[in-house]
């Protein structure tokens, strides 16, 4: 009899403790006047960037302000970021690496129409493009986007339908295509279904093919950001892969924007702003630039120069006739990628 | 499998004949049995000791130290305090009715008790997404009454209730629809009350089985990760459980910390195992006492 | 039964405001999503390239799952009644080990395992067999995931089986393998059945163990429960309505399934309970 009544006494006792824990799990959630906290949901291989932003924030803008911040940080694949926001997370900035994420976020009135022109360099901080890594000593001689396609070459990137970083290189190997075979778009699409057929692993994410290209030694090359692939390279010194650059590349651009219902809801508009803007700081630069991203500030750009290697950049607006267009196209359901990707 | 015939022996038949009773078949069977279990039962868990200590107990340690994983850690163990009571309530609520009474629709309650056991945790991630996000059956009502439910803590509790309500129900039924009425009746000639006989009666007879259906439900809340992955919003240090805070570190290049973390989650599966052992020992030892004064 | 137990509207009504709550409401949301896409809709997606390839992949890597613990399962049910050996406990114990260690970590452990330098990957890929981001793959996350099922559906009834009719036919001469196919399997087989579609229903809506082992590549290595996160993901909600709701439907089936088979077997043995 003594055990039954032991259990019960436990879990009343955990009922009640239970409202009391709960309060000290969700300290942001009803502290409407001062947020003492903010959430920035980002794109998936920014995870160590944002930590490093974050760490420089805070102190900066407690000597500023005199008050305490802390900025939280959410990271995956941006469409499900945006989507979740729309279905609930309450994110007060966005730094995402497609503009058609925070695009879909516009649409549906989370952020103004007008975000691009709120921010400088269209609202994009920093910007990278498409490299590849590849192992020790380049077995398979990658050089340019052609030999991406050829039949023993194995690839890893992620999913192009939950990731932008993916679509970077779906579109960035379509533009080489395009260039290559003077725009005749059967031959553009005949090399995107190959690039997408030598691919072994799908990852939802960008860091989550990295993870299987390097722990699990999956495909001999790796297309990810430029600035993931230098920091792959350099977190795997042992491993010694090797950077390759190809000769062209499409600009990647990093927009960011506050959240303007969530940052109204909560009140934390300024705190955001003030984030954003110290994203464009000669400090946040260079913590971008630490990351291996390439940046806008001539000063910090000329500082980390010897960083990065040459590359010739095209523009979606040029080659694709701007974002809609490739919405349009290319990524809404039923486009071209959903054609490509699973037609044998 | 390959079963042997029996070798005859006729000269001087054992006491007892049973099949497979044969040296050579129960060698190949056990020994069989024993490498099959080894090589996909005991090696996935050795291996997540092996590659958790592959850099040694420093960066094991060291893997602890981080503040999210340690808020994880928190999270969720405030989840299996708030969801396992509740389950147990449940599950004994569900038992007494379905054991105790006979009733149209009794088949059809036990079939909906065990119902979230085979719908997959995607699923239920996906179906609490529909009724409480924000284009979901109740999004716009909570909205406007600024309750949140998704991407925090509040949708976790729900998908965890949901994966794990069947746990304590599964091992109280069959028990208790064993050990009959005859107890409760007795005490209810008694003249006791309801709860009196819960308290006194009934909870003492299957206490081992609560037990262990309150161990299990525990460890599954500590390790669900389908719905929970749906419905969290992945926010580092306020809405990361343990298995997703381990699928992230597996993702922040940190396949150590990632492994560290897992043992801490497979140390309470084998705790619950052990107890469950010694429970079905003690339970054992009681059955027998119990039987000897009978005979 | 009796009427004399108080406590009976009490407990139902708990019972059944816990589960419209928790377990219905969430359910009939789901329903309520996918009958707002429309038969015509509904089909066409199911009728999609990569769905069907999905299903197909994950009916096919589910029952291979199945049969393997449908015969591991009753050798170690078989060998945990009928034998005495060191180390009986222990494996006994070990059974439950996939119920109680959390899916994601089994996905790691056994990705970890399967990989080209893994324990067990390196040996394999000397025979020339792939198991991790293969179909292979899949299937061992699924049989690992649902190694309990088997078991313990069978070993209660086989514990209980009463050994008087295999001595009486074993004095008769018959052998071993004629009495475990005449005698004591049919006694065991609707607990077997019964295991086995718990274990097939489990394979089928894996996700956890799942991820990490699987390529996750589209036609090839992505199951349906993985193309439902990706729908939801890419916030295509009627594609993830669809197949969750069909996924939800064989559920359903196989509970049915589950249940006709438990009536079967009070009705054959005589007894209410």
């Amino acid at each position: 009899m003594r055990p039954s009544r032991r259990l019960i006494l436990t879990s009343t006792l955990a009922a009640l403790l239970a409202p009391a824990l709960a309060s000290g799990f969700a300290p942001a959630a009803q502290a409407q006047e001062q947020p003492n906290q903010i959430l920035n949901a980002s794109y998936d291989v920014a995870r160590e960037l944002f930590e490093a932003e974050n760490k420089q924030f805070e102190p900066t803008y407690k000597a500023k302000t005199g008050k305490e911040i802390k900025v939280n940080q959410s990271h995956a694949g941006t469409s499900k970021q945006a989507r979740s926001i729309v279905e609930g997370l309450e994110a007060d900035v966005v730094t995402f690496n497609q503009i058609t994420d925070i695009t879909f976020l516009a649409d549906k009135g989370y952020v103004a129409k007008d975000w691009q022109s709120r921010l400088p360099n269209n609202a994009s901080p920093w910007y990278s493009f498409p490299a590849f890594l590849v192992r020790a000593g380049n077995p398979k001689n990658v050089k340019n986007w052609d030999d991406l396609v050829r039949d023993d070459v194995k690839l890893v990137f992620p999913n192009p339908k939950t990731s932008g970083n993916a679509r970077y290189t779906y579109l960035a190997a379509y533009a080489f295509a395009l260039e290559k075979f003077n725009g005749d778009v059967a031959k553009a699409d005949a090399f995107a279904r190959k690039l997408l057929s030598n691919v072994v692993v799908f990852d939802t994410g960008g860091r989550g093919a990295t993870t299987s290209f390097v722990e699990r030694e999956q495909g001999d090359v790796l297309i990810t950001f430029e600035a993931e692939v230098i920091g792959v390279k350099d977190a795997y010194k042992d491993k010694n892969f090797q950077v390759v650059v190809p000769e062209v590349s499409l600009l990647a651009e990093f927009p960011v924007a506050v959240v303007d219902k969530v940052v109204d809801k909560r009140g934390s508009r300024q705190v955001a702003t003030d984030y954003l803007n110290f994203l464009y700081s000669p400090e946040g630069q260079k913590i971008a630039a630490e990351y291996n991203n390439r940046v806008f500030d001539p000063k910090v750009a000329e500082e980390y120069k010897a960083k990065f290697a040459p590359v010739r950049l095209v523009k979606v607006e040029d080659v694709f006739g701007g974002w809609a267009n490739v919405q349009k196209t290319h990524f809404a359901s039923g486009g071209k990628l959903d054609e490509l990707f699973v037609a044998p | 499998m390959a079963r042997e015939p029996h070798p005859p022996e006729k000269a001087h038949p054992p006491r007892r004949i049973r099949v497979g009773d044969g040296p050579l078949t129960r060698r190949l069977l056990i020994g069989g049995v024993l490498l099959v279990t080894a090589l996909i039962l005991v090696a996935p868990l050795a291996a997540i000791f092996a590659e958790a200590f592959r850099k040694g107990v420093g960066a094991y340690a060291a893997a602890f130290a981080a503040p999210d994983t340690q808020y994880a850690i928190g999270l969720t163990l405030f989840t299996a305090m708030i969801v396992v009571p509740i389950n147990v309530c449940f599950g004994i609520a569900a038992a007494w009715c379905i054991a105790k009474f006979r009733f149209p629709g009794r088949n059809l309650l036990v079939a909906l008790v065990e119902l979230p056991f085979s719908i997959s945790p995607i699923i239920a991630g996906i179906a609490y997404l529909f009724v409480y996000g924000a284009q979901g059956l109740l999004g716009p009502w909570l909205e406007a009454h600024d309750i949140k439910i998704m991407f925090a803590v509040p949708a976790i509790i729900l998908a965890s209730l949901f994966v794990t309500a069947p746990f304590v129900a599964r091992e109280l039924i069959p028990l208790m629809i064993a050990q009959g009425s005859e107890e409760e009746e007795a005490a209810v000639t008694l003249g006791a009350g309801g709860w009196r006989i819960l308290r006194l009666v009934t909870l003492p007879n299957v206490r081992f089985a609560l037990l262990y259906g309150a161990a299990l439900c525990n460890a599954r809340v500590m390790g669900e990760f389908g719905a929970v992955s749906i419905v969290s919003g992945n926010i580092r240090g306020q809405t990361n459980t343990l298995p997703l805070q381990i699928e992230l570190l597996y993702q922040d290049n940190n396949a150590i910390a990632a492994f560290a973390v897992a043992t801490l989650l497979t140390l309470v599966a084998l705790v619950t195992l052990v107890a469950k052992a010694i429970i079905e020992r003690l339970d054992a030892a009681r059955v027998k006492a119990q039987a000897r004064p009978g005979h | 039964m009796n009427r004399v137990v108080p406590g009976f509207p009490l407990s139902l009504g708990i019972t059944l405001f816990y589960l419209s709550l928790i377990v219905l409401l969430p359910l009939g949301a789901l329903l309520w999503q996918a009958a707002d896409v429309g038969w015509d809709r509904y089909l066409a997606i199911m009728a999609g390239t990569r769905t069907q390839a999905a299903f197909r992949l994950t009916l096919t890597t589910a029952a291979v799952a199945t049969v393997f613990n449908g015969i591991y399962g009753l050798a170690l049910a078989w060998v945990l009644v009928r034998y005495e050996f060191p180390g009986k406990r222990l494996l006994d114990a070990l059974v439950d080990v996939p119920f109680a260690l959390p899916t994601a970590v089994a996905g790691l452990a056994l990705s970890a395992l399967f990989v080209k330098n893994g324990w067990f990957g390196g040996p394999l890929s000397v025979f020339g067999i792939e198991v991790a981001y293969t179909p292979l793959g899949i299937a061992v996350a699924m049989a690992f995931t649902s190694i309990p099922f088997v078991v313990r559906t069978v070993q209660p009834v086989l514990e209980d089986l009463a050994t008087d009719v295999e001595e009486a036919a074993a004095t008769l001469g018959a052998s071993d393998a004629r009495i475990f196919a005449r005698v004591i399997f049919p006694a065991i087989f609707p607990a077997f059945l019964t295991g086995a579609s718990l274990c097939f229903a489990r394979s089928l809506g894996e996700f956890g163990a799942i991820i990490f082992i699987a390529g996750n590549l589209p036609l090839k290595t992505e199951v349906v429960s993985l193309l439902a996160f990706i729908r939801i993901e890419e916030y295509e909600y009627p594609a993830a309505a669809a197949i969750a709701a069909t996924l939800l439907a064989i559920a359903f089936v196989m509970l049915f399934v589950v249940n006709m088979i438990q009536l079967w077997q009070q009705r054959r043995i005589g007894t209410g309970d």
